[in-house]
């Protein structure tokens, strides 16, 4: 039933399956990993072929044609959410990317393993507080502030573009930390110290040898920073006022009026986009 | 250090933020007095039904990804190396694309007219006007929270099964053990924290979600996040008892932290 030892054995030294399937066990296995794959990409094949449809309905075949994406370009309300979005993904890569590159950098020279623990808990945090919490709560954090300004400059500044950029800067440096510790855990410190034998001071060495070194995990970090920042929608939800609408933003206001196949173009674009961002920072986080 | 700096003043002090106003007075938007009266309030029969009904949801959900998440981190594991990596890529995607639009991407399947009817109606399971109205259902919702996090659920999983001795699995089976017993006696405790792990993730973000009850639930299937979201975006705001439920919500939290550390403990002290 289970092959013959010679199989078996043969099997375990090649490495490259693991355990041994029982026949009973595997139609089942493989049946559900169809269902679950159709399950996550079924709904966004759909969207996709429907945001090439003639038809008026969003959900309703009509032919192929591309006047959902030709009214999106044309759409002022759009493009303003696209300036706001991107404007504001370079700012959150930028901050994101020096300082979460620092913090990994400070993290991996913290001697004791206890601190060390704790400051990797630390970083983790973020992740683990439910989104709208984190909202809400800089939402009441900025108007505090802003009442403390109002009392003491006799100026109030607004929710906006900069509040977005503070937000989502704070949850994209966990993620740029954690990607770029993982590189340097990779990398021998040796390098760094044979450097500085040679005779090149802290600040060379980092310059010239740690950051060539750790270059492709800090672009892939980045490259992260800057897709969550663009797909980011509760923080910027609570944090953006009336100025600062950003695409997902933008698609909220409009379901809440509607499904329209002109949604659909816009999602289409934004899978699209965030898939091929995706898809890089992998490539680069698996380069040598 | 800077990037501490950072962190504490952009996620640590936000929180005492709002267990500060979870216990001032209701203003425009708040009047600075000392009171309670807000975690009174929470005691009303609809909130609590809420409360219990996101609970109940987010539990099913953690549910229904773990039987679906830890066959398919199985099916992938086993794969050879190369269709391993592609497959697991193809279950991480979607947790870094858009959720708003994956879950608008329901919307066009389940509502009046939509995809899912047009499909029942071709194969004459349903009759020309009618409709399965699947939209603003619980189990709309359900389906929409389950899609958002079923990569969560696989991807500790996946983990603990890939740094996994499968010798000692083949051991197992090798010594008699049917595919089920080994299941139950090696693969199933040292996976065991992976599975919780997954389920944490699942759970807390699915408890709090606003947007997947928003497109899928309607008013119909409203959860505790969307009650959160309008007490402080929409008219009549009220931010102490939206900020006393997000506590609320967060205590409840917390308890599933520490059950999750009680059983890894426990998982700890079997394996």
């Amino acid at each position: 039933m289970k092959g013959t030892p010679l199989d078996r054995a043969q099997t375990r030294l090649s490495g490259d399956r693991r355990g041994i399937l029982d026949p009973l066990l595997a139609p089942f296995l493989a049946f559900n990993a169809i269902l679950a794959y159709t399950f996550l990409y079924l709904p966004m094949v759909i969207l996709v072929l429907f945001s090439f449809s003639i038809s008026r309905y969003a959900s309703m075949w009509g032919g192929f044609s591309l006047e959902w994406y030709v009214k999106l370009f044309h759409n002022p309300e759009l493009s303003q959410a696209l300036f706001n979005s991107l404007l504001i993904a370079a700012a959150t890569t930028l901050i994101a990317t020096v300082l979460g590159t620092l913090a990994a950098l400070g993290l991996e020279r913290v001697p004791d393993r206890r601190r060390a623990s704790h400051y990797d808990a630390a970083l983790t945090l973020p992740i683990l507080v439910p989104d709208i919490v984190q909202g809400i709560a800089l939402l009441l954090f900025f108007v505090l502030v802003f009442n403390g300004l109002e009392r003491v400059l006799d100026w109030r500044p607004t929710l906006g573009r900069l509040t977005v950029i503070i937000a989502h800067t704070a949850f994209a440096i966990s993620y740029v930390a954690v990607v770029v510790r993982a590189r340097l855990s990779g990398m021998q410190k040796s390098f760094e110290e044979a450097a500085m034998d040679l005779g090149a001071n802290e600040w060379e060495a980092f310059w010239q040898v740690t950051l060539p070194l750790i270059w492709p995990g800090v672009l892939s970090g980045g490259l992260l920073a800057f897709t969550l920042s663009l797909d980011e929608f509760v923080l910027t939800f609570f944090t953006s006022g009336a100025g600062a609408t950003t695409l997902p933003i933008q698609v909220w206001s409009m379901v809440k009026r509607g499904v329209t196949p002109e949604i659909n173009a816009l999602s289409t674009l934004m899978l699209l986009t965030s898939m091929t961002l995706v898809t890089l920072s992998v490539g680069l986080q698996r380069r040598r | 250090m800077p990037p501490a700096l950072w962190l504490g003043l952009f996620a640590f002090l936000p929180l005492g933020t709002v267990a500060a106003i979870s216990v001032m007075q209701r203003g425009s938007p708040i009047t600075w007095e000392l009171t309670l009266s807000n975690y009174g309030r929470l005691a009303d029969p609809l909130l609590l039904m809420i409360l219990a009904r996101s609970l109940w949801m987010a539990s099913v959900t953690t549910g229904l990804c773990l039987v679906i998440g830890y066959p398919l981190a199985y099916f992938i594991v086993q794969r050879r190396t190369s269709v391993r990596t592609l497959l697991y890529f193809f279950t991480l995607v979607p947790l870094w694309t858009n959720s708003l639009v994956l879950i608008y991407a329901w919307m066009v399947l389940l509502r009046g007219d939509g995809v899912v009817d047009q499909v029942a109606r071709a194969s004459g399971w349903l009759a020309t006007h009618e409709s399965l109205n699947w939209l603003y259902t619980p189990g709309a919702v359900i389906a929409g929270l389950v899609y958002w996090y079923l990569p969560f659920m696989v991807y500790p999983i996946y983990a603990s099964l890939e740094k996994l001795d499968w010798r000692l699995y083949e051991a197992a089976q090798d010594l008699g053990a049917s595919c089920l017993a080994a299941f139950r006696s090696v693969l199933l405790p040292l996976t065991w924290p992976g599975v919780l792990a997954g389920a944490l993730l699942v759970f807390i973000p699915a408890l709090s979600n606003f947007v997947v009850p928003q497109f899928l639930g309607g008013a119909k299937v409203a959860l505790i996040g969307n009650v959160i979201q309008e007490r402080f975006l929409s008219q009549p705001q009220d931010w102490p008892l939206g900020s006393a439920l997000a506590l609320a919500m967060m205590f409840l939290i917390s308890l599933a932290i520490w059950a999750y550390f009680k059983f890894a403990h426990e998982g700890d002290a079997v394996g």
